[in-house]
């Protein structure tokens, strides 16, 4: 009786968040800003900077999603979650979008009720070793310690490859990727596991780089990607097309830089279709039209976003390899925009 | 009298069950109860209401699926592809190891500190000073995440031991191996265990403590019963002495009677002690203590210690002077009066608020979160709630196992206490 | 017996000898050594060896703070100079992150050009403090100690004036309500009515009723989310506000526990026991996991405020027990003396009982509050940035990956600093109470 009227008031000030029970897409246009859950800090996709705003690979997605819906890429809210914590914050209504390197998985999806929207970084489980321990494969690594990083499918995927190798090994899980990458270079741990792209972040910061190799057996599949709560099919659509206009822009050669010039109309219909020129897919999704662009202008096309926050010229120097567009040999596919 | 202050029956009126205190109490009593069975109701009520909503139900099954995901330091046998269950009892019996090590840890240094503190010795009672504010005012899990780390960075790894002329070697007659992974030390292995199944090496990932429990207990039956015996020795001299006057040698009929036993069960079961021994990456064979069982249990002993340290003093302090003055007086020694006069009448005022230091450690183990110790919280609390999405259940088991270990350390501690009280007159 | 005496004897001396300086050993410095540091062999041994453990911790930090480079923009810079100057990375610490970003282990993300306002509310809430930590003071600057908590609410979190007075008036509503209608009709009536009113008033009228004050006469400072709160600010606006509210909560439920009416001892007893028979983290995780499952559909309010609510139940079942022990204390015949000259079970806590039950109850309070001022850290682990979650996210910055004693060095000094200087005070009021109770 006591908690009902404290929480009345709480309600009638304000400080309630809004129910979560009604159309995602009229929650967050009422509420004026979109609460996105990140990683409370992982380097190049989701790390506040010395001025407390939020940068990163994860980060530009929601910003992306922002400036759809709301016209304003800073409307964004960051919720930092943990791996333990991230689903919860979902489910509860906490957040409207989760961008949090989170792999896909038939479970996640179906099990705990939630919707990928796409995929915006494949990536797979590596290892990374000290040189001088002389190790090329992971298969050598019978008895060796290994640092992971638990609350995710990095300790599963490790069970397996271990059992099916029939090779024994000292797990060492740890909670966030900064304290396993303390006791990685103390020397605590043989090898440190987690995804390819987080060790070659991690790598990047190392006094002497030079001296771990990554290597080469990659032993999970992990697509990673933005999700949403299942249920609320147009709040989905429209996150998983905001993901796929960032894609689809790179494949047709919008930039930030161009863009205003191509929506003032092109030959390529495609292109008006996505800048909203020709067509009426805003209206379809619930959007106006010039939905897309304004996702594309808050931080460039997908391989915009990727080259300033990881790619080869940042200080993480992840190659595009498998996110290359499918067009250069890689993974990263929107479908079109019709 | 009481026909005077009972108002008769029939003229009960509606307002005295305001009014009147013998009926107020009983209508208070109602009201509450009626408020609180209503928040109750309104709580399980939402609960049901949102499992609905988000589609799932109320059970407990999935402690029976298999867990998927393996445990560094189990107690009892576990791989990967035993269930949730397994995994929750292999994290509740480190917890229990851990809190178990660490309240034994946190007394002795807690007294021996609390002493110290009082001691005329100007640097110790300083340096003893200094150790017990520092741990007290700075939070615990700043304490375990830096003791982890400087466990992990100061001391040398297995990789420095290896080569011609390694950087660090073992010590204790190359028995012990001080490691920034942990610290492996001999363990005793039997060629004719009675559990059967024990050869002298331990299989892979065999747990070290479970192993050979039986002739464990058996060793332990035998200790024992050799010092019943021992203290019969002692009896019985002791009447002598009273009787003749003569003291009858006891020194090596009791030497006898504690090591030959002892040395014939060993035999026997064929005990072998078997070192550790650098293979591969890492040490093998002994047991391997890891660090994030040494840091937790360092951190939270030390932090506990500093509060009984102080617990312990003002027991002390709380002796009257006289005491000791008059034990002085007897002629003994400081040690012995500390231990026989001081100490005893001390225990009266340090043994409730000891109680609650053990509580308190009990539920601070479950910081093992920082440093990835596997207890109950990380498997139970942790791993399982994240890989099956059933945070309802696994929080409210979790919930229930440490209320009940806490009520449990209390009822023992609270037997005790009563047991000693002093019977006030 | 003897026939020798002084003056038969030739040898006896007839004048006094000048004093003498007493023996090197016995004097200053070595006089204190001697009795002090080396009185037995143990002493020795033990002092020799605790002169080498301070020696060897001292030779390991000093130099490495002193080496500590204070100006660069990275980690990596950090180093370079370092290296420049002929040291390793471990010869020297890293000061420059904490120069770098002192602001965000202070106060999180809160907007800088705000800092005043934190800094404002934490001089506001010593002021307020003062009359009831120091019974000197005038009695009438309580008034300004109600008052203070709902400023520093709106110093805190901004948006209009309006609200929080709206809730203050609430407050100022129950009493008058208690006054006139326990007059009025019965004190008992009072009691409840100084409990209804002010409810049906906060969820009825005073939302509507600081929308329209705030339409009339729009008095707002700019709006700060909750979510930009961090570092120490994060910790003492969470310890603060939890021992606050906690306060009424448990003596509540310490007077409920000593009462004598059984189900509301009951409920009392199982209440304390179960929170505080289960560790304040797993108490975190349910407000993080499962709150939502227990509130009604629909209702979310965000994270901080969670974890406030929380830790305010948890610290209310120790406060409760502090105040049981200040109860306890009281020597019986202030409960008689009370029942004598015929109070109320009210009237005579209030007037009788409470005053002194509180008085002896600080010094555990203000203990109570040091604890839960380090708990506060536990809140990293359901992704709140106190300051060992903004130290993860500085180490999780490019710039500063792979730094680590710098940051925790530095927290656990201050965390050091705040936690010493309170418990001070408790042990100062603790041997004041003594005096005072001779």
């Amino acid at each position: 009786m006591k908690k009902s009227v404290f929480l009345g008031a709480l309600t009638v000030a304000g400080l309630a968040a809004g129910a979560a029970a009604a159309g995602t897409l009229d929650d967050v246009k009422a509420r004026g800003t979109l609460n996105c859950g990140v990683s409370t800090g992982l380097a190049g996709f989701s790390t506040p900077d010395a001025n407390g705003e939020w940068q990163g690979f994860d980060v530009a997605v929601c910003r992306a999603v922002a400036a759809a819906v709301l016209d304003d890429p800073m409307a964004v809210e960051f919720v930092p979650t943990t791996g333990q914590t991230r689903f919860t914050a979902l489910a509860s209504g906490e957040i409207d979008l989760l961008a949090r390197n989170t792999t896909w998985t038939f479970s996640r999806d179906n099990d705990l009720k939630f919707e990928f929207v796409g995929v915006n970084y494949y990536d797979g489980q590596g290892f990374m070793a000290p040189r001088e321990l002389g190790v090329s494969s992971a298969k050598d690594l019978d008895g060796a310690t290994v640092c992971i990083q638990t609350g995710t499918t990095t300790e599963l995927n490790l069970a397996d490859f271990f059992r099916s190798n029939n090779i024994s090994y000292e797990p060492v899980p740890i909670e966030t990727n900064a304290e396993a990458q303390q006791q990685y270079l103390a020397g605590a741990c043989d090898v440190y596991t987690t995804d390819a792209s987080g060790l070659a972040a991690t790598r990047a910061t190392f006094e002497n780089p030079g001296d771990h190799v990554l290597l080469p057996e990659i032993i999970s599949k992990e697509p990673l990607g933005p999700l949403v709560r299942h249920g609320d099919n147009e709040w989905g659509d429209i996150a998983r097309w905001t993901l796929n206009a960032l894609i689809a822009a790179e494949e047709l050669g919008i930039t930030s830089a161009n863009i205003e010039e191509l929506s003032a109309g092109t030959d390529n219909p495609e292109i008006n279709r996505l800048l909203g020129t020709e067509g009426e897919l805003g209206a379809m999704i619930g959007l106006d039209s010039d939905w897309a662009k304004r996702a594309i202008m808050a931080g460039g096309n997908y391989g915009e976003l990727f080259e300033k926050n990881i790619g080869e010229s940042t200080p993480i120097g992840l190659a595009r390899g498998l996110n290359a567009q499918w067009t250069d040999g890689g993974l990263i596919y929107a479908p079109p925009f019709r | 009298m009481t026909t005077l202050t009972d108002p008769p029956k029939d003229r009960f009126r509606f307002s005295q069950l305001i009014y009147d205190t013998r009926y107020r109490s009983i209508t208070i009593q109602v009201v509450a109860l009626v408020l609180i069975v209503a928040a109750l109701t309104w709580l399980v009520n939402n609960t049901v209401e949102n499992l609905e909503e988000s589609g799932k139900t109320f059970s407990f099954a999935f402690l029976g699926q298999p867990a998927g995901y393996d445990i560094n330091q189990m107690l009892i046998e576990y791989d990967n592809q035993m269930s949730h269950g397994r995994a929750a009892l292999v994290g509740i019996l480190n917890t229990l190891l851990v809190a178990f090590l660490g309240c034994v840890a946190a007394t002795i240094i807690g007294v021996f500190v609390g002493v110290l503190r009082l001691s005329k010795n100007w640097v110790i009672s300083r340096l003893m000073a200094v150790y017990v504010e520092g741990f007290r005012n700075i939070p615990l899990l700043l304490w375990i995440v830096l003791i982890f780390a400087f466990l992990s960075e100061g001391l040398p790894q297995p990789r420095d031991f290896r080569g011609e002329d390694p950087a660090a070697s073992m010590s204790v007659f190359d028995s012990v191996a001080i490691t920034g992974r942990g610290t492996y030390i001999p363990r005793v292995g039997f060629t004719n265990s009675l559990s059967g199944n024990e050869a002298v090496a331990p299989q892979e990932g065999m747990p070290p403590l479970a192993s050979g429990l039986v002739d464990w207990l058996v060793i332990i039956g035998v200790v024992i019963a050799s010092i019943i015996a021992m203290r019969y020795v002692s009896a019985r001299a002791n009447r002598i002495q009273q009787a003749t006057g003569e003291r009858p040698n006891t020194l090596w009929p009791n030497v006898a009677i504690f090591f030959v036993p002892l040395g014939i069960v060993l035999l026997l079961l064929g005990a072998t002690i078997s070192q550790p021994y650098l293979r591969g990456f890492n040490f093998t064979e002994g047991i391997f203590l890891r660090n994030s069982l040494i840091a937790l249990w360092l951190a939270l002993s030390l932090y506990t210690g500093a509060f009984i340290a102080e617990i312990v003093r003002a027991g002390i302090l709380a002796v009257s002077k006289g005491q000791s003055e008059a034990a002085f007086a007897l002629g003994l020694r400081p040690n012995r009066t500390m231990n026989l006069v001081i100490l005893p009448q001390a225990m009266r005022v340090i043994v409730p608020p000891l109680i609650s230091q053990y509580l308190n450690l009990t539920k601070n183990s479950s910081l093992a979160i920082a440093v990835g110790y596997m207890d109950v919280r990380a498997t139970l609390g942790g791993i399982t709630i994240n890989q099956t999405g059933r945070e309802l259940e696994g929080m409210l088991l979790l919930g229930g196992f440490y209320l009940s270990l806490s009520l449990i350390i209390s009822a023992v501690m609270n037997y005790y206490n009563n047991r000693t009280k002093l019977m006030e007159r | 017996m003897s026939d020798t005496h002084a003056q038969t004897v030739r040898y006896v001396r007839e004048t006094m000898l000048p004093e003498r300086e007493p023996p090197l050993a016995e004097t200053g410095v070595i006089k204190w050594m001697r009795e002090n540091l080396f009185s037995s062999w143990i002493n020795a041994i033990l002092t020799i060896v605790s002169l080498y453990i301070i020696f060897v911790v001292l030779s390991a930090i000093i130099p490495w703070l002193l080496n500590s480079v204070w100006d660069a923009e990275s980690l990596t810079e950090c180093r370079e100079i370092l290296a420049a100057q002929g040291l390793s990375s471990h010869d020297g610490a890293c000061g420059a992150v904490l120069t770098a970003r002192w602001h965000q282990l202070v106060f999180g993300y809160y907007p800088s050009e705000l800092y005043w306002r934190p800094i404002l509310a934490l001089a506001l809430f010593l002021v307020g403090i003062a009359p009831v930590l120091f019974a000197n003071l005038p009695r009438q600057m309580l008034l300004v100690s109600a008052a203070v908590p709902f400023v520093c609410f709106w110093l805190l979190w901004g948006g209009s004036v309006w609200f929080p007075v709206m809730i203050a008036l609430g407050f100022v509503l129950g009493y008058l309500a208690m006054v006139l209608v326990g007059k009025a009709l019965s004190p008992l009536a009072g009691i409840i009515a100084a409990i209804v009113l002010p409810i049906l008033y906060w969820i009825f009228l005073a939302g509507p009723l600081a929308a329209a004050m705030a339409d009339v006469i729009p008095l707002r400072i700019e709006e700060v989310q909750s979510r930009a709160f961090g570092g120490f600010m994060l910790s003492v606006v969470i310890g603060l506000s939890a021992i606050i509210l906690s306060l009424p909560l448990g003596i509540l439920l310490a007077l409920a526990r000593q009462s004598n009416l059984f189900i509301i001892k009951t409920s009392a007893v199982v209440f304390i026991e179960v929170i505080r028979g289960v560790p304040l983290i797993v108490w975190l995780f349910t407000a993080q996991l499962l709150l939502n499952y227990f509130l009604p559909r629909g209702t979310n309010f965000d994270l901080t405020l969670r974890v406030i609510i929380m830790v305010t139940l948890f610290s209310s079942a120790y406060i409760a027990e502090v105040v049981r022990g200040g109860l306890a204390a009281l020597p019986k015949g202030q409960y008689e003396g009370a029942d004598s000259l015929g109070l109320d079970y009210w009237q005579s806590m209030r007037l009788i009982i409470l005053p002194q039950a509180l008085k002896i109850s600080i010094p555990g309070i203000v203990n109570t509050f040091i604890g839960l001022f380090k708990d506060t850290t536990l809140v990293v682990f359901i992704g709140l940035f106190d300051p060992l979650g903004i130290a993860g996210a500085i180490r999780a910055s490019t710039e500063w990956n792979g730094i680590y004693w710098e940051l925790f060095v530095f927290i656990g000094l201050m965390f050091f600093i705040a936690c010493y200087s309170m418990g001070r005070y408790s042990l100062y009021l603790e041997k004041k109470l003594q005096r005072e109770h001779r």
